[in-house]
């Protein structure tokens, strides 16, 4: 998925079925075996949580993106660190597409299952379509495990997978097997399967093998025999394929060079992108960079990175709580620095009251939720958008506050330059709304020039800015700059600024207490105004068929969105799409651009909450399709909803 | 001091001229209760910041909610009145980031060890240099008349008409058990002691936790009085003073001994007999047992031998400092950072336009 591809391409790039996958002809490859050319293929690696399928998944993206492929992935794994072993709950997965063309979405049915144990097969088989290539490991099909997820007699003999083309390799014996000069354990030398796996795979799809050496022996560098006998494995699984007659065929994906603009790639995730992104916003601020967070599922990683990285200046502060991460960055934004905190939507609910008061005291402050299922502890490793209103309107008191919300995993990067220019041009915190399926899903990134970032310079205060009827020069701190309506930012250490700031109503201008009416309602009208009048950058709508239906969505739809739209065109239906970067303020244009439908359609993965603000701002019959199963949509099942609504 | 707690305290710049109480007084009238201790403790800060002599515009008040979190605007310096509870941890963040900065956090009973107790407890455990004064009255003053988490047990308010059931939090023992490196006590309407108290805190590299005794004249007239009558107090004042021996009473008749029995201490007369016994008080002794022991002498409900001064005072490593260490080590150790190569990673591919 590549945020810079925006034309629709005329590929079947969400289209399910190995075989619509295949193109082109058979050509004899030097070796023996028969290689087929493919535009595109969807594998799922799937097992109990402690095989290291997240590892194996990453490992393979990381070869296909060096590659050149354009690709999408989904992560997708229980809350629990180690659910009971082999049973339903603890199956783990990673979901890999990848293209020689743009792509847009993680795929909604694998080509290729590979499937550690029965539970993995169990709980994975329906996504796959029939003919659907499914490799599993024979050696965990015992009575006793097939049992433990209601398999009466083994699929694997009774007939239930005959529409499939099942590979049955004893992986765990392989592995032992070619691991027996390493003096290992059996129970060690096991551990290594999921790397013969990805061998196997990596055989089957021509993929890069160095990178995942060199992974392996850097990973596993204070055990050297440890990272041997995983090279092994993966050499072994390698070799696998190419001498066992069972695989006979394997598959070229040919890079997709034609649909990225040229410049230099790498794989990103949503939080590794987001991360950089304010890293950068740093830099291009020239602010120190200041983090106060405490733990939470799926922000943490944001606060791994972060804390990796104090050669650049940026602090990390591991909270009490998440009360006193926001605290902590809103004291470091007082005094001077682009102060930033990080959570999930429980730990947004926690910070409301101190979001109210950077809302009071107009500082920057960045505010980031990765939005997972809720209410309460809900879903933790799944995704969901429905914490659109927490952020709109989830304070005591009129609080607006911007909102901003990436599309893909690697917009995560732009997403997070953008709210620093508001936070720090506007002396406001900004809610940055991006979701689980972003933070950990990844794709090819086109490495930004330094000089294609943005200005985010800002001036501090340095002196009086109000002259006294009397003549007399003083600060004023709630004097507001006439464009922007932000009042000036006045650092401590700067001499003769001293000033009080805090959460009582402020008098207009001196910053003084006050409980006169008059100046609280101008208060509260000017925060409102100060918020509505941000730049944003008008809304873009793609409609090149002059449809009657807008389909409008907002943060991490865009990919089976936008996938799903391609479909109807491709089938000769019009739509129109737009996408939705800033909740609020608004485009400027946005009631315009809907008013020009018959129909405006907004899919999201909550009960309906852009519909509602989009109901209540324009009086637009908006309406909503919705879906909150923790997953992200897929584009088939969207295509259909959209097409009924066209149609209807 | 030593070096290294006199380098981090001369990070916060000298002031150029000499300053006066007055340079302290912000333009803002002040909107205590007639009477309030908050009056007396707001005097002494003020007329004591002169004596430090750092640079007005690098000082800053941090408090939360309460009447006595409204002392930063009485203060001509730079300030925050936050959120209820929240100072110790906004304050942390802004010491951490600004080491130029001279710190103050401003609190009360039901701020500091209520709704933000749990800030409270992690900024002196981590001794982020924050120097915390918390003024205590017993009672909540400003929702007009509850009892706080100060208050004595069965205390009758407008919340506990038969008596509150809450056993109190004894703010000195709690920040003692919080890993406290500087703990101290004193006085409202006691300006000498409450100024020297207020000069070893700030002469303290790390957080220094300071329990004012606060009257509040209209909800709890009094809580402290044993301490200010001239006829008890004698009786009921122990000051602590480092390397002396802790006596108090007329003429110093009475003394603090470890019982042999128990290592607790009691209060015996001073006797040729008991006077070799007398306990010499040691605020940077290792550990906190001692000072702890101390914080228990007091008399809950006649507050006769309440221990006022410096319980404890010993440096350890500042959070602020070894934060900024790490700055310095990454830089040493790979560089100053590079956006550039860090965008970039290791694993790229080019296409060719």
């Amino acid at each position: 998925m590549t945020s810079q591809v925006s034309s629709p391409a005329e590929h079947a790039d969400e289209a399910d079925g190995p075989g619509e996958a295949l193109v082109g002809g058979q050509r004899q490859p030097p070796g023996e075996k028969e290689v087929r050319q493919l535009d595109r293929v969807i594998i799922r690696f799937a097992g109990d949580s402690g095989d290291g399928m997240q590892l194996t998944g990453d490992r393979f993206t990381s070869e296909t993106a060096s590659y050149g492929n354009d690709l999408s992935t989904l992560p997708n794994f229980p809350a629990e660190i180690r659910a009971p072993a082999g049973t339903l709950p603890g199956v783990s997965s990673f979901q890999v597409h990848f293209a020689d063309h743009d792509i847009l979405t993680p795929g909604d049915a694998p080509h290729v299952l590979v499937a550690m144990n029965p539970a993995a097969l169990k709980a994975n088989i329906a996504d796959v379509p029939r003919g659907g290539e499914i490799i599993v490991n024979t050696d965990e099909f015992a009575k006793r495990a097939m049992a433990k997820v209601g398999y009466d007699t083994s699929p694997l003999e009774d007939g239930s997978l005959d529409g499939y083309s099942v590979h049955p390799v004893p992986l765990t014996t392989l592995t032992i097997e070619a691991l027996k000069e390493f003096g290992l354990s059996r129970k060690e030398a096991g551990r290594s399967k999921n790397m013969f796996a990805l061998g196997l795979l990596s055989w089957m799809y021509h993929r890069p093998t160095e990178g995942t050496e060199r992974f392996l022996r850097a990973k596993f560098a204070k055990k050297p025999d440890i990272a041997e006998a995983n090279v092994a494995a993966f050499r072994a699984g390698w070799n696998f394929g190419e001498t066992t007659e069972d695989f006979a065929v394997s598959y070229e994906v040919a890079p997709a060079g034609t649909a990225f603009p040229a410049g230099t790639y790498r794989n990103i995730s949503g939080n590794l992108a987001l991360s950089y992104g304010l890293i950068a916003a740093s830099r291009q601020a020239d602010l120190p960079l200041y983090l106060g967070s405490y733990p939470i599922t799926p922000a943490s990683d944001i606060l791994h990175e972060l804390s990796r990285h104090k050669n650049f200046g940026v602090r990390t502060f591991q909270a009490e709580d998440e009360i006193a991460g926001i605290g902590a960055a809103l004291g470091a934004a007082f005094g001077g620095s682009l102060a930033v905190t990080t959570t999930s939507g429980p730990g947004v609910a926690l910070k409301s009251e101190t979001v109210g008061l950077a809302v009071s005291l107009e500082l920057p402050l960045l505010v980031i939720d990765i939005q997972r299922g809720g209410p309460s502890t809900g879903l933790p490793t799944k995704t969901e958008q429905a914490d659109l209103l927490q952020a709109m309107y989830g304070r005591n008191g009129e609080a607006p506050v911007p909102v901003v919300a990436p599309r893909t995993p690697a917009d995560c990067f732009d997403a997070a330059l953008d709210a620093a220019r508001i936070a720090l041009t506007y002396r406001t915190p900004v809610l940055l709304l991006s979701d689980g399926y972003l933070a950990n899903g990844s794709e090819p990134w086109r490495i930004p020039d330094l000089d294609e970032l943005p200005d985010l310079r800002t001036r501090f205060a340095t002196g009086p800015n109000h002259t006294l009827q009397d003549g007399t020069e003083v600060f004023w701190p709630y004097k507001r700059d006439p464009r922007t309506l932000a009042r000036p930012w006045a650092v401590p250490g700067t001499p003769g600024l001293e000033h009080r700031v805090g959460g009582i109503e402020k008098q207009d201008g001196t910053g003084n207490i006050s409980y006169d009416p008059a100046n609280h309602d101008f208060m509260v009208r000017t925060r409102q105004a100060k918020i509505d009048g941000i730049e944003v950058p008008d809304l873009e709508v793609d409609d090149p068929d002059g449809a009657r239906t807008l389909v409008l969505g907002w943060g991490s739809t865009y990919g089976p969105i936008t996938a799903a739209v391609r479909r109807i065109r491709r089938e000769g239906g019009a739509v129109a799409q737009a996408h939705l970067r800033h909740l609020n303020p608004f485009p400027r244009n946005l009631g315009d651009a809907l008013g020009r439908y018959d129909k405006v359609v907004v899919p999201e993965m909550n009960l309906g909450q852009l519909a509602t603000m989009i109901r209540a701002r324009f009086l637009i019959d908006a309406q909503p399709y919705n879906q909150v199963n923790g997953m992200p949509f897929k584009a088939e099942q969207l295509a259909a909803a959209l097409k009924e609504a066209i149609d209807d | 001091m030593t070096e290294a707690a006199s380098a981090l305290l001369s990070l916060v710049p000298k002031a150029e001229a000499e300053q006066s109480m007055k340079d302290f007084k912000s333009d803002q009238e002040v909107r205590w209760c007639p009477g309030c201790g908050d009056y007396a403790i707001l005097a002494a800060v003020q007329g004591f910041m002169p004596e430090l002599g750092l640079a007005r515009e690098n000082i800053v008040f941090i408090s939360g909610i309460g009447c006595s979190s409204r002392f930063p605007y009485y203060m001509n310096t730079y300030g925050m009145h936050s959120i209820h509870g929240r100072a110790p941890a906004i304050a942390t963040g802004l010491a951490s980031s600004r080491r130029d900065l001279s710190v103050w956090v401003v609190t009360g009973d039901g701020d500091a060890l209520s709704i933000g107790g749990n800030h409270l407890i992690h900024a002196l455990r981590r001794n982020v240099n924050l120097k915390i004064l918390l003024f205590n009255n017993r009672i909540y003053g400003l929702t007009k008349g509850q009892y706080s988490p100060t208050s004595e047990l069965g205390k009758i308010t407008k919340s506990t008409p038969m008596g509150s059931l809450d056993a109190p939090f004894n703010p000195v023992s709690l920040a003692l058990g919080a890993e406290a490196s500087f703990v101290a006590r004193t006085v409202d309407s006691d300006r000498r002691h409450l100024t020297e108290v207020l000069r070893a805190a700030a002469d303290h590299p790390g957080t220094a936790l300071v329990e004012i005794y606060q009257n509040c004249n209209i909800f709890n007239d009094n809580a402290f009085e044993a301490l200010k009558d001239k006829d008890q107090a004698e009786e009921a004042v122990i000051r602590l003073e480092h390397g002396q021996p802790i006596r108090f009473g007329p003429g110093g008749s009475k003394g603090v001994v470890r019982d042999p029995a128990t290592g607790d201490l009691t209060v015996v007369e001073v006797s040729a007999e008991t006077e070799s016994r007398i306990l010499v008080h040691d605020a940077r002794s290792a550990t906190p047992t001692t000072a702890f022991a101390l914080s228990r002498l007091a008399d809950p409900d006649t507050l006769h031998q309440t221990p006022i001064g410096v319980f404890r005072s010993v440096e350890r490593p500042v959070y602020d400092s070894l934060m900024a260490d790490q700055l310095d080590a990454a830089i040493e150790q790979n560089g100053k950072g590079d956006l550039g190569a860090l965008l970039a990673g290791n694993d790229t591919w080019t296409v060719v336009g």
